[in-house]
């Protein structure tokens, strides 16, 4: 599409009040195991471990979906952990017994197009990707669904409590990455997502 | 690509963009009436678009000012900011200023001439009353407003009636000194006025029902946003009771800026739902149980 008609599309959107919501971009997961081998490169390990945090909908359809997602991944040989946090979202929890992104991924990716194969995409939030730095801190790379980027998340040492992000290693670790990824370059969209599982 | 569950209500968009153009249609025929007509209007319409432009420009600023409300910052208050901040990332909109206002009115607004220059408010009143879930469905809201504009749109569409009500209020003086110099500038005027009167009078009953729709979209797509429809809807059945039992004289210190609010601050029974800048409680409910059933439905 042109970008005058984009423009002249938003333009009568908002005359008749009827922004249409944002669609999930759900492949650029499959460039995280790019990412990785560059983590790794830099002692950084991955632990295994993933979430993909979603809006839970009312109603028996969503309850429907999330049901055949747990049994698709259980398929895979991971096991999994919905957990609910206090702002209403839900991280399904994927872990492995051996860290394969590739496979972690997979996973990831079938979670997300059941998802908005049901209609729901709107209600992605983001998805994660453990990793442990050199030093032993967990970190995760958080996928915005609706933005399309990456971003890594560090909550500083000890702090479990005080909510402080280690923004020199997050910003250390943007550079390791960006070449790999797309990195989110607008500083205000790094979502804080305290107490996401793995973390 | 996978479908969406999110549907615009076609009649709705039909009504506004039969509000929208009749306004405009209204609007260039006065227009019109005034230069071709009467070669006046030239100066009352610099003033008053410059009225509307500055009101529009300064819209966050001085909805805040009017409601003594302060922003707050993430340290503040992080509940409302990671609240804020979740709705935004799954909206994919730039995170507007957050603002609290120390009233025991229960009511939330949105306001701001962009989605990267607006701000979002919150009473303390509605902060007590609503437990989180309900104050998501709210702030989706509002978020909603932003993201679609309103106070653009509703700038745009009042700013003409302003000009016609400028005329009505204030043309009375201006014919009196011009009918004293010229006899047919005295009748001349009379056209003027009431041709202002009735147009603004046309345009204050389009202006409100365009509010109304306006509102209806805001619930929306506030409640596509946060998948909770019901949450909403018992946001809106707290505050609408809560409103009616709160005197008036608290009332009245909301009505300037009621029609970006959440819930509309002027209860009068006397106001006729044709006035109203807020659609009726019954239908908003209504609505929002189809976006329910909606959301429910199998894949």
């Amino acid at each position: 599409m042109f970008a005058h008609e984009v423009l002249r599309m938003k333009f009568w959107d908002s005359l008749l009040g009827r922004t249409t919501p944002p669609r999930a971009d759900l492949d650029a997961l499959f460039a995280v195991p790019q990412a990785g081998l560059s983590l790794q490169a830099q002692g950084f390990v991955a632990t295994g471990q993933g979430a993909v945090c979603y809006r839970t909908a009312e109603g028996g359809a969503f309850a429907g979906t999330e049901s055949q997602i747990e049994q698709l991944i259980a398929t895979s040989g991971s096991t999994i952990e919905k957990i609910d946090d206090s702002y209403g979202f839900r991280w399904m929890s994927v872990h492995q017994q051996i860290a394969d992104l590739s496979g972690l991924v997979t996973d990831l990716h079938a979670a997300n197009t059941s998802l908005a194969d049901a209609g729901f995409d709107q209600a992605l939030l983001c998805s994660t990707i453990g990793f442990t730095s050199p030093e032993g801190h967990p970190l995760a790379l958080v996928y915005l669904f609706k933005r399309g980027t990456f971003y890594p998340f560090v909550p500083a040492d000890g702090s479990a409590g005080s909510q402080n992000r280690d923004n020199a290693l997050e910003l250390q670790v943007r550079g390791i990455v960006d070449e790999d990824i797309t990195v989110e370059s607008d500083l205000s969209r790094w979502l804080a997502i305290w107490g996401a599982p793995g973390l | 690509m996978a479908r969406t569950r999110f549907r615009s209500d076609r009649g709705l968009t039909l009504r506004m963009g039969g509000v929208g153009f009749g306004l405009g249609l209204l609007y260039v025929a006065f227009g019109v009436f005034l230069i071709q007509g009467v070669g006046l209007g030239a100066l009352g319409l610099v003033i008053v678009l410059a009225m509307a432009w500055g009101q529009w420009y300064f819209s966050d600023t001085l909805a805040l000012r009017s409601m003594a409300a302060k922003e707050v910052s993430a340290a503040q208050a992080p509940e409302l900011h990671a609240m804020i901040d979740r709705l935004c990332a799954l909206a994919d909109m730039p995170k507007p200023r957050v603002a609290v206002s120390v009233t025991d009115m229960p009511n939330a607004f949105a306001t701001g001439r962009s989605p990267k220059h607006s701000a979002v408010c919150v009473t303390t009143g509605i902060l007590q009353r609503l437990d989180a879930d309900e104050l998501e469905g709210v702030l989706a809201h509002e978020l909603s407003h932003v993201a679609n504009r309103d106070v653009t749109v509703m700038t745009v569409a009042s700013s003409l009636g302003l000009l016609a009500g400028f005329i009505t209020r204030w043309g009375m003086y201006a014919g009196g000194s011009m009918g004293g110099r010229n006899r047919n500038g005295g009748a001349a005027f009379l056209v003027v006025f009431v041709v202002s009167m009735v147009v603004y009078a046309i345009s204050f009953v389009l202006t409100r029902s365009l509010s109304r729709y306006r509102e209806l979209s805001a619930d929306r797509s506030g409640a596509y946003l946060t998948g909770r429809p019901s949450k909403l809807s018992s946001a809106l059945v707290k505050i609408s009771g809560d409103m009616a039992r709160i005197p008036n004289s608290d009332l009245r210190e909301g009505q300037a800026i009621s029609a970006f609010f959440f819930a509309a601050a002027v209860n009068r029974e006397s106001v006729s739902a044709l006035f109203s800048t807020h659609p009726p409680l019954q239908q908003r409910l209504d609505q929002l149980a189809d976006v329910s059933a909606e959301l429910s439905e199998p894949v």
